[in-house]
């Protein structure tokens, strides 16, 4: 399959996975929106050496996706991309912060180290748990409760838009890089001769669709406020998990568990 | 009722499409809207549904296609574009077929209502929570009718209902389209089709009404269609062969 069709593909199985059914997907996305804000708040406030508190976090994401049914490969496959530049964040600090922190045996670790991986690792973690949340909840049920959180109605429409033309955008890129293929054989890519024409096209012609499709829509009675999905109102389940997974959050941001497990384990005392 | 009186469309200064027009549609009648590429059928569809600007009078059960009227005028009109694709924007039918009535202010329980009562009189009920992007393009056609059908408009403006269709599929819209009971306007250059499903024909040339009358005279009469571009319907060329 060409890169430009599967790339297209890919972000249709995110509407794939946001239709299966689980224990996560029947959550009320207004809950799942809570605490995924909530994870990336607490996530971040860690302090740049608390790795072994951070580390915690790793059981949400974990978790979740073991009950969700969505393998977690999926999610490192998905994020290929963005993964390296988040990762990439922190590489300089060793060169900056060589101050010894800790020592694994013989082996002094500097500040710098542990704040690079620290820093890696939130940056990992936020992304799972905003892939956990839209690969469980539909772009509209996410819209929906962002409503509800009374986020603008022209940020969200604009969210809902633009995740729905990003793939009316690729198709147009498809075609096009079809169309130069077939006449450009054995080349790889677009030539940047005609990068500036690709572009220019591929922008008229993305107009051109997304005017006829606002049209389409105008007529349809649209009036600038989508009718989102159907969220009906949260049952005792939804309350539990926003209180239960929030309240954990807190208790690992507050205690650190990996720690004071760890002065258990060595024949400490609570 | 639908009329027009006087009705110019330019796109830029000077760029006539559509050139003094003035006609009646009767209540319930199917129309055909034929031409040349470029003669002005979908431009005379846009102006009818507020979509591009006019001069002249165009009257929509006495309601004229104004700003003030647009909400109502396109309530009563239903308009299934060429290209499926545009049409539907929502990731899976139900939600595409749901999304007129949502916006008319029906409750969600009446839209679903409504959205399974037009899947079923389409025979579509298989397609209920199919993603869009997985459905084949005679299916994406039928969904994007039931779209339109969902509004339960007075009127249906389909604009090449059957351009890029297989036969069976073709047969399926054609067949759906004349069981329609409602004012239907047409535009297609598929000759055969218009003359299954239409009783009246509008040739439209340069913007201007080259012939209007009986499909069967207009489609029929080779030199008037040769003369603006089009050719005799298949069916009835080789009916003349035998």
């Amino acid at each position: 399959m060409d890169r430009i069709d599967h790339a297209a593909s890919e972000l249709r199985e995110m509407d794939d996975l946001a239709a299966l059914s689980s224990p996560i997907h029947s959550i009320h996305p207004l809950a799942k929106l809570i605490v995924t804000i909530s994870y990336i708040i607490l996530t971040v406030s860690f302090s740049k050496y608390d790795l072994s508190g951070l580390i915690v976090m790793l059981l949400y994401p974990v978790i979740i996706f073991s009950i969700s049914g969505i393998p977690i490969k999926t999610c490192f496959y998905k994020l290929r991309i963005v993964l390296p530049l988040v990762c990439a964040v922190g590489l300089f600090n060793p060169f900056f912060d060589k101050a010894p922190l800790m020592s694994i045996g013989s082996i002094a670790v500097s500040g710098g180290v542990i704040s690079m991986i620290t820093l890696m690792l939130k940056g990992m973690f936020c992304l799972m748990a905003s892939f956990i949340l839209v690969a469980t909840t539909t772009m509209d049920a996410i819209c929906a409760a962002l409503r509800k959180i009374r986020m603008p109605g022209m940020i969200v429409t604009l969210l809902l838009l633009t995740y729905r033309y990003i793939s009316v955008m690729i198709d147009e890129v498809s075609v096009m890089a079809t169309a130069y293929k077939l006449r450009a054989p054995g080349q790889k890519g677009v030539h940047y001769s005609a990068w500036g024409s690709f572009l220019g096209q591929l922008l008229l012609r993305s107009m051109d669709r997304a005017e006829e499709m606002y049209s389409s829509m105008q007529l349809r009675g649209f009036s600038g406020e989508f009718q989102y999905a159907d969220v009906s109102p949260a049952k005792p389940k939804d309350y539990l998990y926003t209180v239960f997974a929030v309240g954990i959050f807190f208790l690992f941001r507050m205690i650190n568990i990996a720690t004071l497990f760890g002065g258990i384990a060595l024949g400490g005392s609570l | 009722m639908i009329r027009f009186e006087h009705v110019s469309c330019e796109y830029e200064k000077g760029q006539t499409v559509l050139n003094d027009l003035s006609f009646e549609i009767q209540d319930g009648e199917s129309v055909g809207l034929i031409g040349a590429n470029g003669a002005g059928k979908s431009t005379l569809m846009k102006v009818l549904l507020g979509l591009l600007p006019y001069s002249g009078r165009i009257l929509v059960d006495d309601l004229e296609v104004n700003k003030a009227n647009l909400k109502e005028i396109r309530r009563k009109m239903g308009f299934v574009l060429q290209n499926s694709d545009n049409q539907m924007f929502m990731p899976t039918v139900f939600e595409d077929i749901m999304f007129a009535p949502l916006n008319y202010g029906m409750t969600r329980e009446e839209a679903e209502k409504r959205t399974e009562d037009t899947l079923n009189e389409l025979g579509l009920s298989n397609l209920k929570h199919r993603h869009n992007h997985k459905i084949s393009g005679g299916e994406k056609k039928m969904a994007a009718i039931a779209t339109v059908l969902a509004m339960d408009p007075g009127t249906l403006l389909m604009d090449e209902p059957t351009s890029a269709l297989d036969p069976y599929n073709r047969r399926i819209v054609i067949n759906t389209i004349n069981k329609l009971n409602k004012t239907k306007i047409i535009a297609s250059h598929d000759l055969d089709m218009i003359l299954d499903t239409c009783r009246r024909v509008i040739l439209l040339s340069n913007g201007s009404i080259a012939a209007d009358d009986g499909a069967e005279n207009v489609l029929t009469d080779q030199i008037l269609l040769e003369k603006n571009r089009m050719e005799l319907p298949l069916s009835y060329s080789h009916m003349k062969k035998q």
